[in-house]
């Protein structure tokens, strides 16, 4: 009898020594990883396109554009937008907001310059608007660029141009004493971030 | 009564035993070797895609940041693959008769997405998220290597649970402010702020780091 069993046990062992190499199954398992290919699917795709008119459970309720900023104006949105403008924006626009970023340096239709006075009379919204529908050869951002993340790209590009045009008054007493240091010829105008790009 | 083994029986059962004993240690050290050898690990795995898309053309020679693509990589768990309309926000202006570039062309056309294929493959059983990693200061280059130096993408990092746990035990060396997360070729101990304020900036509870659940659920 206990021979019977001691043969079992074995056995056993042995089993499941083998089974244990085999680690593949625990490493693929028959669900879906994200973007994984689904055969028999349409497109063979395991991610499906949502229904048209499908909003985020978590969204905000906008039955319509704000005109306007319709959050604080603070400096967290303003660093947000100049985040998101250097991601999204500056391969072409260029940092500085000239419109000579290195898209437009290989060959892409130079945009209009955020300094024109077109550009610079132009509501918020505008930025807004293009930002969500595209314009002439700029495709739409409305699925890269979330609506929060538009009005602060919006605000940021008002900072970018206020700063073309800042005037030294402007500066708090500790930034001009910074620039004094910075720029040796103390007869020249300040120099705002962004004069190297223009053209 | 006379003996049973002969003298040398001796000597033999010792190199037995001996031999037995190093054939286990080989035996181990072998199967340590496979195991954490590119061959097992994958690294340097280059899958062959269906357009022979450049890192580091885009990421290099254009300066366009990660984000710009992989959309996905703050908000979700998955970095996010662009979709063709992302490529042709630029190429739909430029490259627009390159050979090279048909299948995207085609893709757009037929409203049918880019099959590329998959470099970095964790278990099913790990799960990995990129929101988790990049709001806490972990860099894209940490795991994914100098992406801008790939003209075809590949593994660099062998990404077993050893490489892993090896920065969730002592994540400080690792640790990048918010604004240096895309940067590639940015060295945390030369030209960062100290690890252990970052961990202290993003909150990190070190205790956690290495709990089952973590990674495994």
């Amino acid at each position: 009898m206990s021979r019977l069993a001691g043969f079992a046990i074995l056995t056993l062992a042995l089993v499941m020594a083998l089974t244990a190499c085999d680690q593949e199954p625990m490493a693929n398992q028959p669900k879906y990883e994200t973007y994984e290919a689904a055969p028999e699917w349409p497109d063979d795709q395991s991610a499906r396109v949502p229904v048209a008119g499908t909003v985020p459970r978590d969204a905000p309720v906008e039955l319509a554009v704000s005109e306007t900023l319709p959050m604080p104006l603070t400096r967290e949105l303003l660093e947000r937008g100049q985040a998101q403008f250097n991601i999204y924006c500056s391969p072409c626009h260029a940092r500085t907001g000239y419109g000579n970023g290195m898209i437009v340096q290989r060959g892409f239709p130079s945009p209009p310059s955020f300094h024109t006075d077109r550009l610079r009379n132009a509501p918020l919204r505008h930025f807004y608007d293009v930002i969500t529908d595209g314009y002439g050869v700029m495709y739409s951002y409305a699925d890269r660029v979330p609506p929060h993340d538009r009005w602060a790209i919006a605000a940021y590009i008002q900072a970018l141009q206020l700063s073309q045009y800042a005037e030294l008054d402007d500066l708090t007493e500790e930034q001009r004493t910074e620039l004094r240091q910075h720029d040796t010829s103390a007869t020249q105008p300040p120099i705002s971030a962004g004069q190297e790009g223009h053209q | 009564m006379p003996q049973i083994f002969p003298r040398r029986a001796n000597s033999l059962v010792s190199m037995a035993l001996w031999g037995g004993a190093f054939g286990v240690v080989i035996l181990i050290l072998v199967a340590v070797t496979i195991g954490s050898s590119a061959h097992d690990t994958g690294v340097y795995t280059t899958p062959e895609q269906p357009v022979p898309f450049s890192h580091e053309h885009h990421v290099s020679g254009l300066g366009l940041d990660c984000q710009y693509c992989h959309t996905g990589v703050e908000k979700s768990d998955f970095a996010g693959l662009p979709p063709t309309y992302t490529c042709m926000t630029c190429h739909s202006q430029l490259w627009t008769n390159a050979e090279m570039l048909e299948p995207v062309r085609q893709s757009l056309k037929r409203d049918e997405p880019i099959e590329w294929v998959r470099v970095h493959d964790l278990p099913d059983f790990t799960y990995f998220s990129h929101r988790a990693h990049v709001n806490n200061g972990v860099g894209c280059e940490s795991c994914h290597g100098r992406v801008d130096e790939m003209p075809i993408t590949s593994q660099r990092k062998p990404l077993t649970m050893q490489w892993c746990l090896s920065c969730h035990r002592n994540p400080e060396p690792n640790l990048r402010p918010a604004d240096k997360i895309t940067a590639m070729g940015y060295d945390p101990a030369k030209d960062g702020i100290p690890g252990h304020e970052l961990l202290e900036r993003y909150a990190i509870r070190k205790d956690n780091l290495t709990e089952c659940v973590t990674c495994h659920r």
